[in-house]
């Protein structure tokens, strides 16, 4: 009969109203600046530098300053300037470090290119969203100190990748200390062989086919 | 013109019934109504009133009386115009699964209160902004439509009687007059859509026009069958054959009979469509013709338009409170405690709430839809229901089991109309089949 469709659909919107009362399905909106959503893991917008320490972050950045992702970087945000001096890293060897590290955020793509050409993960996306600010050059224009971010929020934005990249700097620093230790050990034989040399002289080609090479530096 | 002559005519001869529906109602009422009728809170408005005019001399009282109920119904509808404005959009949010205006603070002392005021927000910002007008308008028409526009649709709160001793000018054509006024708002919307010299506001005020013309004939027969039955043009007198109860529980409204029913709901179509409301807003239809005939106007103009349609509105659901509804009658003999104008303000928002929920439910009409729902299903359902009345008003002394067919009757002639009428305007439109969407 004429008007039941009709009847039919103010039925569905008094549903609705009397449920956005009481059914959180059916008021789905989050209030923004006093609640915000939980972002997706996945989520990305701007770089920054990875400090494996929050207490001392310019101390202990992983970047070396090879300038890969400046040259990489397809709208060319990045400009990093490298040091004159050499600073132990987080593994205690001594490297470069970058003086100046500048991104300029308006210019970024948010290509997430920078991340994935650094040898080093010591640049990573950003969660951050709430950039907007009233001066749109120097201000949107970030500089070392604003870009590095411990590896605790790393860990805390990107839990799964952050892991993933943990566990094979660990293999690769463990590797690298068993290089060490071995050559090490190596070098202390070789000196306890010289220094027995004296004493019971050998045949000449021997110590030179035994004792190994010393391993490259990195 | 010659059908609203017959209809005088008719309506006169109604009067004259010597044992009309009316005359009994009044003698009822006025056996069980005297306690209450003169109630100190029933009286409160005029008690207020007589404190500032008291001391006024006879012909002074007069003017200052008229200029306070002018002030009164001003600041009323006012402010019921900024919350139903705020009402519309949280309801209308709600039903959309959002939470609507809920953030704008009190000014001082930044406390937000569910965003109550909203309404004063959007007015600051309306008469802050620019008022632009068109290089090739009419500068004097683009001006005065709005002003005429809310002109008229003020006019007609002059008449509707809102409580027991609340009628500001008691006419004795009242709804004649009631509906003059309410029709002339139309001329401004016209005025609105020329005086803009631009394409959409004119193409707006042509629908416009169109669709006044086909609603305004539903719209008067839809009163015409209470008319006859109440004996009166005056609203007192019509609000005045609602009084009474049967058996002390069902009211006497006008809505409780079979051609009640049908006469208010063709009534209330009718009033949208009038009101420019959705789904009869075509006059605006925002995907067709940017905003219709307010394209050309910002600022406070645009709010006074705005206020215009939200007060027809208003004013015709106080009218269909008082043709069909009881007036300010209250709904049971054991309510009437509570004082009168009360009961016509709940009513009154009751329907206001229809309106916002009809607004949020249905999509909009196409112009041929539009015409043909007016002239092939209203119009007739409308003069059958002029019969009913008629018929209604003939049998009034019939009683006993007679008063049972008497009421099988009138039914009959509502609902059957209604389905085949109904069956002849959906053959071939309805069910719709969809060729490429899915179910």
């Amino acid at each position: 009969m004429l008007g039941t469709g009709l009847l039919q659909g103010l039925g569905v919107t008094a549903k609705n109203f009397v449920g956005s009362f009481h059914d959180p399905a059916r008021l789905t909106t989050i209030e923004y600046p006093e609640v915000k959503t939980k972002l997706p893991e996945a989520y990305r917008n701007f770089p920054f530098l990875v400090a494996e320490n929050a207490t001392d972050p310019m101390g202990t950045l992983r970047c070396v300053a090879c300038q890969i992702c400046e040259k990489e970087c397809p709208p060319q945000c990045i400009y990093i300037e490298k040091s004159k001096d050499k600073k132990p890293d987080a593994t205690g060897k001594p490297q470069l470090f970058p003086a100046i590290f500048a991104i300029d955020t308006s210019v970024c793509m948010s290509c997430q290119i920078c991340v994935e050409v650094c040898p080093f993960d010591a640049i990573k996306m950003d969660q951050v969203y709430e950039i907007a600010t009233t001066d749109r050059f120097s201000a949107l224009l970030l500089n070392r100190e604003q870009l590095a971010k411990s590896n605790a929020y790393y860990h805390g934005i990107h839990p799964t990748e952050a892991a993933e990249v943990d566990a094979r700097l660990a293999a690769e620093r463990k590797a690298a200390e068993e290089k060490a230790a071995a050559a090490a050990a190596a070098k202390a034989a070789a000196a306890a062989a010289k220094a027995a040399a004296p004493a019971a002289p050998k045949p000449p080609a021997a110590p030179s086919a035994e004792a190994p090479k010393p391993p490259p530096t990195s | 013109m010659s059908a609203l002559s017959l209809v005088l005519g008719r309506s006169l001869l109604a009067g004259d019934f010597p044992a009309g529906e009316f005359a009994t109602h009044r003698l009822q009422a006025g056996s069980s109504l005297v306690a209450s009728a003169d109630s100190f809170l029933e009286r409160l408005p005029l008690v207020a009133r007589d404190v500032f005019t008291s001391w006024l001399p006879e012909p002074w009282r007069w003017l200052v009386n008229s200029l306070i109920s002018i002030a009164v119904i001003l600041s009323v509808f006012g402010l019921l115009f900024a919350y139903v404005t705020l009402a519309e959009r949280k309801i209308l949010g709600r039903i959309q699964n959002r939470p609507g205006p809920n953030r704008t603070p009190i000014p001082f002392i930044n406390l937000r209160f569910f965003g109550l005021a909203q309404p004063f927000a959007d007015g600051v910002k309306a008469l802050t902004k620019e008022d632009v007008v068109p290089r090739g308008a009419d500068h004097l028409l683009h001006f005065l439509a709005p002003v005429v526009l809310l002109a008229f649709s003020i006019l007609t709160f002059a008449v509707i009687p809102y409580g027991r001793h609340l009628v500001p000018v008691d006419l004795n054509a009242g709804v004649l007059y009631f509906f003059a006024a309410g029709a002339a708002t139309e001329l401004a919307v016209f005025m609105a859509g020329w005086a803009s010299r631009n394409k959409y506001s004119l193409l707006a005020a042509m629908r416009a026009l169109a669709q006044l013309i086909s609603y305004e004939l539903p719209l008067l027969l839809a009163w015409v069958p209470v008319v006859l039955v109440a004996g009166s043009l005056s609203t007192t007198e019509i609000v005045a054959a609602q009084a009474g109860w049967k058996f002390n529980l069902i009211p006497h409204w006008h809505v409780f009979t079979p051609w009640g029913a049908a006469g208010f709901v063709i009534f209330m179509i009718a009033a949208l469509a009038e009101s420019n409301r959705s789904p009869f807003d075509l006059p605006e239809a925002e995907s067709e013709l940017i905003a219709g005939h307010l394209t050309e106007y910002s600022g406070f103009k645009y709010a006074l338009f705005f206020m215009a349609e939200y007060f027809g509105m208003i004013a015709l659901s106080g009218m269909a409170i008082t043709l069909f509804l009881g007036g300010w009658h209250a709904p049971s003999p054991y309510l009437e405690f509570i004082p009168s104008y009360v009961w016509f303000g709940g009513k009154l928002v009751v329907l206001l709430l229809g309106f916002i929920w009809i607004r949020a439910t249905f999509p909009r009409l196409r112009m041929d839809q539009l015409t043909r729902f007016a002239w092939k299903f209203l119009v007739p359902l409308a003069l059958i229901n002029l019969a009913n009345a008629a018929f209604w008003s003939l049998s009034f002394p019939w009683a006993g089991p007679l008063q049972l067919l008497r009421w099988l009757i009138s039914a009959l002639l509502v609902v059957g109309p209604f389905v085949l009428l109904g069956r002849q305007l959906s053959a071939g439109v309805a069910p719709r089949v969809y060729r490429y969407a899915a179910s």
